[in-house]
């Protein structure tokens, strides 16, 4: 049932929205509000649609039916610079051509807010100083991409959707190939820019636990629907994992944070 | 080095110039000069981010293409006394070596130079857009397209002034031939490239065919022609890639800042705002136009769009608006000097300019392929 459509309260949605690459849908009418200014982390089963919904929600996959809105228009609808300036999306594994640097990726970022003879503003500037200095970049600006550490390259890639400025922040599995340290710096810094500069991210994510420690929301998605939704508490139960991942699992609490953490069960046991 | 070596060229001359030219760049490389500096340029309403680095090495590839320009109008198998084509060339025009000059040598280096910047630009804009330096319009049969409309154009007897037409649509729908042929759910270069070596081979033996088929003196200029070679040039071919040129350019320094997002992948292109499909079919109508107008004046010529832009990329970095122009400047600095080569290397036989860029570029295309290859 299409909802009412109020654009002061909610940024991004889908209404009945149907996503999928070729006759068979990934996605088949998903109704969906991102919770705004939250940490919203999406989690299921290989081939669920996590990415799928990602890439919908960030204008790059055009629906097969259904819409999503944004600030209570159609995003198909808008120009694709406006709609850019809103919702930002880091792909899985990015590459960069080799020989770029830092400072140059970054100033990338910054294209749904230039024109043709307005390339270089003092604010195109300023966002990108901003940046580097959010993820600890300024000394590396200089440095090439293909030379830096997988964490620092993840954040470079972050720092240039930073200087896209957008307020919605779309990241698609941001920690996968890194150590430990580096995924835990990685989601330190996007805390930081949910709470310092009120952004509100949605991320995919591997590591549950991951997700129910650093996400206000929690989406469980399966066979391209959502299975269930919210706080980590809520979300993250022995019961949700058998029927999202089919896994028998124990929840215990997280002896850092309180949050829910959940260990797979020996086969056979109970 | 003296004023009368200039003068009365030999190999030797050329050969230390070129030489000189090499080691003063890398020198040039090691210092502060060419260190990348940023520089923004900021008026009410438009702003722009200069490289100065950038702006040097244009103003020293600039200086340099005046200098063997000149050169080039001294240079000949008709002897001219010292410094008289320079004048016959510029001041005084109705002068006793008039012909020679105004007709066969300012020409053919003027479409030198400027064939090359084509090529050279074309070849950024593939190797960029694809991410591939081995991708170049000549490895991948989009100059072979070209060169098999143009000579059914001759072959046919069709008029001349076509010739630049049917280059490009041979050029355009090569590429989109192995746009097709090579896209499987996106496009990788190393699939382009074997689908284009491909498609090249199959033009090329279709070109044979057209040779073998039609009349030997219908065939004798395209046969020429397609060895690469700048022969003949006229001010008519001048006039055609400086038409192009001036309407390619401003087209693609626009479309560079786009291409620089595409190089990023396609969602994240598309996340920046950019329609992907458009923005990228119309870099590849550009690089093709870029390429069809040189190889309709010059024949399908090897290497130049395949070697330049590497270098260049390996001296200046990533392509932008001011790399770009740089490449088409080292382009016509590379043709001008190859073609200079050609006449001089076994004078008084002249080569063509293709057996040249050949020989230096066909090494040097092993050393990208092998490089290529180890990268991770």
């Amino acid at each position: 049932m299409p909802r009412e459509i109020t654009p002061q309260t909610t940024d991004l949605e889908t209404s009945d929205l149907v996503l999928g690459y070729g006759s068979k849908p990934v996605i088949a009418g998903l109704n969906f509000v991102v919770p705004a200014g939250k940490i919203t982390a999406i989690i299921g089963a290989n081939g669920s649609g996590k990415s799928t919904l990602l890439r919908g929600l960030s204008r790059v996959l055009k629906p097969t039916n259904g819409s999503v809105f944004l600030n209570g228009r159609d995003i198909h609808e808008q120009s694709t610079k406006a709609v850019a300036r809103q919702v930002g999306l880091l792909p899985q594994g990015p590459t960069a051509p080799s020989g770029l640097t830092v400072m140059d990726l970054v100033r990338r970022g910054r294209y749904p807010h230039q024109r043709i003879f307005d390339q270089w503003s003092r604010e195109d500037e300023a966002a990108v100083q901003k940046a580097l200095t959010l993820t600890r970049l300024s000394d590396s600006a200089g440095d090439l991409v293909d030379h830096l550490s997988g964490g620092q390259r993840q954040r470079a890639w972050i720092a240039m959707a930073l200087s896209q400025d957008a307020r919605l922040m779309l990241l698609d599995e941001p920690t996968t190939y890194l150590d430990i340290a580096h995924q835990v710096e990685i989601l330190e810094l996007l805390r930081k820019l949910n709470i310092e500069e009120a952004r509100t991210v949605v991320m995919v994510v591997h590591d549950i636990n991951q997700g129910s420690r650093y996400a206000d929301h929690v989406v469980a998605m399966l066979n391209g629907d959502v299975a269930i939704q919210g706080t980590p508490d809520e979300v993250v139960t022995p019961s949700m994992m058998e029927k999202v991942f089919g896994l028998k699992a124990v929840v215990i609490a997280d002896p850092a944070t309180g949050t829910p953490l959940c260990v797979p069960d020996i086969p056979g046991n109970g | 080095m003296r004023l009368e070596a200039l003068a009365a060229p030999s190999l030797f001359t050329l050969t230390v110039l070129i030489i000189g030219i090499l080691v003063v760049a890398v020198l040039l490389s090691f210092t502060a000069v060419l260190q990348p500096s940023p520089r923004s340029l900021r008026t009410k309403r438009s702003s722009v981010l200069v490289d100065l680095r950038v702006v040097r090495l244009c103003g020293g590839a600039s200086t340099l293409l005046i200098l063997l320009t000149l050169v080039g109008l001294e240079v000949g198998e008709y002897p001219i006394p010292r410094f008289q084509a320079i004048s016959t060339a510029f001041w005084d025009r109705a002068g006793e070596y008039s012909f020679v000059v105004n007709s066969l040598r300012f020409p053919r280096v003027v479409a030198a130079v400027l064939a090359g910047f084509c090529l050279a630009s074309s070849g950024a804009l593939f190797q960029t857009l694809l991410n591939n330096p081995l991708v170049s319009p000549d490895v991948i049969g989009i100059n072979t397209g070209a060169a098999l409309c143009a000579v059914f154009v001759l072959a046919v007897g069709a008029d001349v002034s076509l010739l630049p037409w049917a280059a490009f649509v041979g050029a355009v729908v090569t590429a989109g031939i192995i746009y097709l042929l090579a896209w499987k759910r996106g496009i990788t270069g190393n699939r382009l490239v074997l689908v284009g070596i491909g498609i090249n081979a199959l033009l090329a033996s279709g070109i044979t065919y057209l040779m073998v088929k039609f009349p030997i003196e219908q065939v004798l200029a395209a046969a020429r022609w397609q060895a690469g070679s700048l022969f003949g040039a006229s001010w008519t071919d001048v006039w055609t890639l400086s038409v192009v040129l001036l309407c390619l350019t401003p087209l693609a320094l626009v479309l560079v800042r786009r291409l620089r997002l595409l190089q990023l992948g396609d969602d994240m292109a598309s996340s920046l705002g950019l329609r992907v499909e458009r923005e990228r079919t119309a870099i590849i109508l550009v690089a093709s136009g870029y390429a069809a107008v040189a190889v309709a004046v010059i024949g399908p010529l090897g290497f130049v769009a395949l070697l330049v832009p590497h270098i260049v990329r390996l001296v200046a970095g990533p392509l932008t608006g001011g790399t770009l122009v740089l490449t088409g400047l080292v382009g016509a600095l590379f043709l001008l000097g190859c073609d200079l080569i050609a006449q001089q290397l076994f004078a008084p036989t002249t080569l063509p300019v293709g057996v040249i860029t050949a020989a230096l570029g066909g090494p040097y295309f092993l050393f990208i392929l092998v490089r290529y290859n180890r990268a991770p």
